[in-house]
């Protein structure tokens, strides 16, 4: 009994668990209220059904968070993925006509990049604060978007192109392999240099990592860079899904719930340690939230605000010091 | 005789994962008393203070406030009873005014708004009682430790109300700040409060206190009278075995008549810092710079490592002319600096002590040449085991390590990667008299191997017994140089004196 008490105290400790926990208790939720919810079907060589929907959909949502991850960890934030975005997958199929794939998808990615490198010198170099800085991306980026789409919504049908966001490999749908792959090289990129470490101590302690002979600029540089490229990526993905580029909708608030991917994945919005496997966990918990409400039939309207609740109900959970205050009150309870 | 007791602990204990800090210990501050709270580095001092003023909870034990059991949830509440506390670290918010910095939390009002006129003036006549001339609308940073030190103690000092817990107040202040203290000190005990005063310096715990409590690994060792207790016992007692003053005696840097130089810098200088210095370090040399407070010594340092860029003059490393000079740079060239503010510019407290050990070594070797894990917690324990850093292991976070113990683990950094050149700013600082002695020998040792030092330390002593040479400062200008048979303290002494003649300025600590 002993034992099982400190296994638990010990797995509280551990950061993971928590965004585990909330996908657990959503899908209990589930298989009482919504039965069919986990219902799957082989069908044309594929699987299909709502948990293969969460892992599709969720796909560029995980690639965002991970790069939003990076940007927390330096205690700094990116608004402006959600545009940055619509400019790639805008970009994307607007070149599609004349130019062959790879040269789309690297100009897709480039165009992250780009905008990526403009947030980090406005942040780490011109020192704006993040949130102003990234707010400019996040309102321009439309227009850019716009222009070039033309101002409509562009269309595509190149195979090739929807095989990224539509194809399916292994019986389980091609982005979640997209997903899969950028996490592993950010993970490598952090643990396998000393990214890592140099993140994690420049967003810990500016000045006393530069006085450590780290170069905080370059690495915050580094990590918007990241980020700009992560949201290429799903740009690219989430318009080769629909087989157009939307200006005006893609991604549209897809930065919020990056944002609490991370949160929920335990990465502190004060900066320091950083944590790519939660925030794996907490964007699949955010995807299933919005799968969840959607198969619940909640009215469009209100979407936002049941998942504001949930989201409340969750930060709650994990903040530690809302956890020791219910811990004291339950001693005083004890007590008295 | 309890009664006596404004503050009384009995039979505390507390544990931290993997640490037991503090076992069964009483300690009991009398009325209109100075009771000094003594011990190695780790030994519980300060956790036995943040119990009682509602940082931690103590697992079992009872505290009592002249009499009546307390239970202080919050330094907060502890301050509404009355007991007033500077941590070790200083805890203000930098980018606040002074004044707004000593009144935070209980602003003067007039009908209903900040009363800031009122503010301003109760400041002034509240640093005034420490002798301290500044412009409280200035911002807390614009000043340097020690004066953000003398802040935290005035405010402390006007909240306080029966009892004042001072945690190494004294670490980061020259002697005239320290009499300062003391003189502030003294009086608010002849006004009946009872104060406890940690400090790893003997000397002031002989010259204010009346009464030394000793911990040792987090258990009481006993309670003494000041007078009836000589210096090596207190320090047995802190140690746990005999200790001799011999420890101590015949330490001295070893002399060298030529030795090959290292680093010039020649009118190097930087307008509203430091005027233009000449300086010269050679291999295997170790340099002092003495001054007081504000002289320039830290500025000097900082020019040399490229953290302020130097404005005008020269920089010169085994020969090689610096153009301009950065951190990362500074490491390349073999330089390393320990700065004197531990808490901002030294550790990165959410790090392990493992990251915190490696990460200039790392930064000199750069992002892609990763040092492996395995060979990381090597250099780690070998630091920790060289320094006898007290840690459960080295993957605890640096923040929840005493001090002392973290001014090692900032040493240590430094220490591996191996430096030509190691800027040394109050290196020891906050850590206890055994360790001091050893750091020093260290030092020396060091020395003896090639490396060139620069030290700079508020503490003559620990300057006269390291350094081959010395460099005096006074307000931001070399006034001279002592070595050989001159390196004494009073020498030093009468020279920064003196200099206050030449310069005509008058004494006092702003700016
Ligand atoms: N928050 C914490 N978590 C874990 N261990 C802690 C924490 N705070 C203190 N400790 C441990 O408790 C012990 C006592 O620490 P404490 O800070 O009281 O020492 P101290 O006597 O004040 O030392 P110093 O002279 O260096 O300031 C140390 O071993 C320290 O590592
Ligand atoms: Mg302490």
């Amino acid at each position: 009994m002993a034992s099982l008490a400190g296994l638990a105290r010990n797995l509280s400790k551990q950061k993971i668990i928590w965004p585990i926990l909330a996908i657990v208790v959503l899908f209990l939720f589930n298989l009482i209220v919504i039965p069919d919810f986990f219902r799957m079907e082989w069908k044309d060589g594929h699987l299909f059904g709502n948990l293969i929907d969460i892992l599709k959909n969720g796909s560029p949502l995980i690639i965002i968070a991970i790069g939003m991850t990076l940007v927390i960890a330096k205690e700094g934030i990116d608004i402006s993925v959600g545009s940055v975005l619509a400019i790639s997958g805008a970009l994307a199929v607007f070149m599609l006509n004349g130019y062959p794939l790879w040269v789309v998808v690297l100009a897709g990615i480039g165009a992250g990049l780009l905008c990526g490198l403009w947030n980090g010198m406005l942040v780490a170099i011109l020192g704006i604060q993040p949130m102003v800085a990234t707010l400019i991306l996040l309102t321009i980026g439309r227009g850019i978007a716009q222009l070039i789409t033309g101002g409509q919504v562009l269309t595509t049908s190149n195979k090739a192109f929807q095989f990224i966001g539509k194809g399916h490999l292994l019986g389980l749908p091609f982005p979640l392999f997209l997903a899969m792959g950028v996490f592993l090289i950010v993970y490598l990129f952090k643990t396998r240099t000393a990214f890592g470490l140099f993140l994690e101590a420049a967003g810990g302690n500016k000045t006393a990592s530069s006085y450590a002979g780290i170069r905080p600029k370059v690495i915050f540089m580094t990590a918007y860079t990241i980020t700009g490229i992560c949201a290429g990526i799903a740009g690219i993905i989430i318009s080769s899904n629909i087989a157009s580029a939307d200006a005006n909708n893609a991604g549209l608030w897809i930065e919020l719930d990056a944002i609490l991917a991370v949160v929920i994945g335990g990465t502190s919005m004060r900066g320091g340690r950083f944590y790519l496997g939660g925030t794996i966990f907490g964007a699949l918990f955010i995807q299933s939230l919005t799968t969840t409400i959607y198969s619940l039939g909640v009215e469009p309207s209100s979407i936002l605000l049941v998942k504001a609740v949930v989201v409340i109900i969750v930060c709650l959970i994990q903040s530690d010091l809302f956890r020791q205050s219910f811990k004291l009150a339950k001693k005083k309870v004890a007590a008295s | 005789m309890s009664t006596d007791y404004v503050l009384h602990m009995k039979g505390i204990s507390k544990s931290f994962p993997g640490v037991k800090a503090l076992s069964n210990v009483d300690f009991g501050l009398r009325k209109g008393e100075i009771h000094a709270l003594m011990g190695e580095n780790g030994a519980g001092k300060s956790t036995l203070i943040k119990t009682a003023t509602g940082v931690y909870d103590w697992d079992s034990g009872e505290v009592r406030l002249a009499g009546r059991p307390i239970a202080p949830k919050s330094p907060l509440e502890a301050q509404q009873l009355g007991i007033s506390t500077v941590y070790q670290e200083v805890n203000l918010c930098p980018n606040l005014t002074v004044a707004e910095n000593i009144f935070i939390g209980r602003h003067p009002r007039k009908r209903g708004f900040i009363h800031w006129d009122k503010m301003y003036a109760d400041s002034e006549r509240l640093l005034e009682r420490l002798d301290l001339y500044i412009d409280v609308k200035q911002p807390l940073s614009h000043y340097s430790v020690a004066i953000q030190q003398m802040v935290a103690i005035a405010r402390a000092v006007d909240i306080s109300n029966g009892i004042l817990i001072l945690d190494e107040p004294t670490s980061s202040l020259d002697a005239n700040e320290v009499k300062q203290l003391f003189k502030v000190m003294r009086k608010l005990k002849q006004e009946g409060m009872g104060i406890v005063f940690v400090t790893h310096f003997l000397d002031q715990v002989y010259e204010v206190t009346d009464r030394i409590t000793v911990l040792r690994n987090g258990t009481l060792v006993g309670e003494y009278v000041t007078s009836a207790l000589s210096k090596t016992e207190l320090v047995s007692h802190m140690i746990g075995r005999e200790w001799s003053t011999e420890e101590t005696a015949g330490m001295k840097a070893v002399e060298q008549i030529s030795r090959d130089l290292f680093l010039q810098a020649s009118t190097l200088g930087k307008r509203g810092s430091i005027y233009p210095i000449d300086l010269q370090i050679g291999k295997g040399e170790v340099l002092g710079l003495a001054g007081l407070l504000g002289s320039g010594r830290t500025e000097i340092a900082k020019l040399i490592f490229g953290i302020d860029k130097a404005d005008e003059g020269i920089l010169t490393i085994d020969g090689e002319q610096i153009s301009s000079m950065y951190p990362q740079k500074a490491i390349q060239k073999g330089l390393g600096f320990t700065p004197e503010d531990r808490k901002v510019a030294g550790i990165v407290g959410e790090l392990t002590i493992r990251e915190n050990i490696v990460l200039a070594l790392q930064a000199r070797k750069g992002l892609f040449s990763f040092i492996p894990l395995r060979k990381q917690k090597e250099i780690a324990n070998k630091y920790i085991e060289l320094l006898k850093i007290k840690t459960p292991s080295a993957e605890q976070k640096i923040e929840n390590l005493s001090g002392g113990n973290q001014q090692k683990v900032i040493l240590a950094r430094w220490l591996a990667t191996q430096p030509k050149l190691l800027i040394l700013d109050e290196p020891t600082r906050g850590i206890d008299v055994g360790s001091k002695m050893e750091i020093r020998k260290l030092i020396l040792e060091l020395a003896a191997s090639g490396i060139s030092i620069l030290i700079i330390s508020a503490e003559l002593d620990e300057i006269v017994q390291c350094c081959n040479r010395i460099i005096v400062l006074r307000d931001r200008i070399k006034i001279g140089e002592v070595s050989g048979a001159s390196m004494r303290e009073n020498v030093i002494m009468e020279m920064i004196a003196k200099g206050a003649e030449l310069y005509g300025k008058p004494g006092g600590i702003g700016a």
